[in-house]
């Protein structure tokens, strides 16, 4: 039983490990920028597995921030991943051992959850064991070939990695936004006041990471006051944040299949 | 040294954000804005991180323009994930070239 589960999650997550492969590729790329060596770019990638947060990092760790504001960043940037956890605490067997929460935490990702949500039912932890064994490697390897290979690709290849990893974001934030038509001036305000911070030269004493999340919580919180989002009835913990991430997923589980 | 030590903070604080929820979480969020705030936090935060630094991913402005551009009417018509950050991504370095 568990070990069909397990099979099952490692063919679901073959695609993930590949794009996954290509997206840290790119990780690796920047992780240079920040003067980590191989060794550190691949430990952060196989502890950490956040592609946003790993990215953002790099220009604090370069700058030499307080450990604070890494912490800070991180807590923001990642924070998707405390409703995915919230949504997964509704998805599993309460009976379930106390342990298998510890390890399934820890592969909460954008796409590893997309695949657990879309399981019918109560979630086997082995589901998700399965898809953490292909896609964490793909991951922790695509972060080495990367970091490994900046001094022999030209910049034209360089240069377009790093759309390729900007293209992910945006592939995780804009299929949402058509469904919920508010999300739409919410991302265009968030962008224009970033532009506004990284342009004009008054807000140059705060740095990068700090700028994220300030805008993020300033933002968030001026967009959850006006325009809070209706519950909707009958709903179980974090419904609303689940039926999104879950129509998000659905959205990119049906193009990949 | 030091950067382990970021490496270290790092993998900590993401795995507490990712196991609170999971181990902790009994009851329902009920405050209506705190639950709206959540939602919207993950929409802004990768939206202030994309822009405008994604218009400093080649010295030609105008092609991380027309990248940032296909992403975004790709991402919006529900592409895959994979095929919107490898498109794009394919699309700038052809430009680049060309």
């Amino acid at each position: 039983m568990h070990r069909e589960e397990y099979l099952r999650g490692m063919r679901d997550g073959i695609p993930v490990m590949l794009g996954y492969f290509v997206v840290s590729v790119t990780i690796g790329i920047a992780a240079r920028g920040a003067h980590l060596t191989a060794a550190q770019a691949t430990v952060m990638s196989l502890t950490n597995l956040t592609s946003a947060g790993q990215f953002a990092s790099f220009a604090i760790i370069a700058a030499g921030a307080p450990y604070l504001e890494l912490m800070l960043s991180q807590a923001v940037i990642n924070l998707r991943y405390c409703l995915m956890s919230c949504a997964l605490s509704q998805k599993v067997d309460r009976e379930m051992p106390f342990f298998h929460r510890l390890i399934m935490a820890f592969g909460i990702t954008d796409e590893i959850f997309g695949l657990a949500v879309g399981r019918k039912g109560k979630l086997d932890p082995w589901y998700m064991y399965g898809a953490m064994s292909v896609a964490i490697p793909g991951w922790t390897l695509g972060t080495l070939l990367g970091i490994l290979s900046t001094g022999m690709l030209p910049p034209s290849i360089l240069n377009a990695m790093n759309m390729a990893l900007y293209g992910m974001f945006i592939a995780i934030f804009m299929p949402a936004a058509r469904d919920h038509k508010i999300l739409l001036p919410i991302i265009f305000v968030s962008m224009g006041a970033s532009a506004v911070f990284q342009l004009l030269p008054v807000f140059d004493f705060i740095s990068s990471g700090m700028k994220i999340i300030i805008l993020t919580l300033v933002i968030s919180l001026a967009a959850a006051v006006l325009f809070p989002i209706e519950e909707e009835a009958g709903d179980a913990g974090c419904g609303d944040a689940e039926a999104e991430i879950e129509a998000e997923a659905g959205g990119k589980g049906a193009a990949r299949a | 040294m030091r950067n382990y030590i970021y490496i270290l903070v790092m993998a900590l604080t993401t795995y507490f954000i990712r196991v609170i929820p999971l181990t902790l979480l009994r009851k329902e969020i009920r405050n209506r804005t705190f639950r709206s705030f959540l939602t919207y936090v993950p929409y802004v935060t990768l939206a202030v991180m994309t822009f405008p630094a994604i218009l400093s991913i080649t010295g030609e402005t105008w092609i991380a323009w027309v990248g940032f551009a296909a992403a975004m009417v790709l991402a919006y018509n529900r592409v895959s994930l994979f095929v919107v950050s490898l498109g794009c991504c394919a699309l700038v370095l052809v430009l680049q070239l060309l």
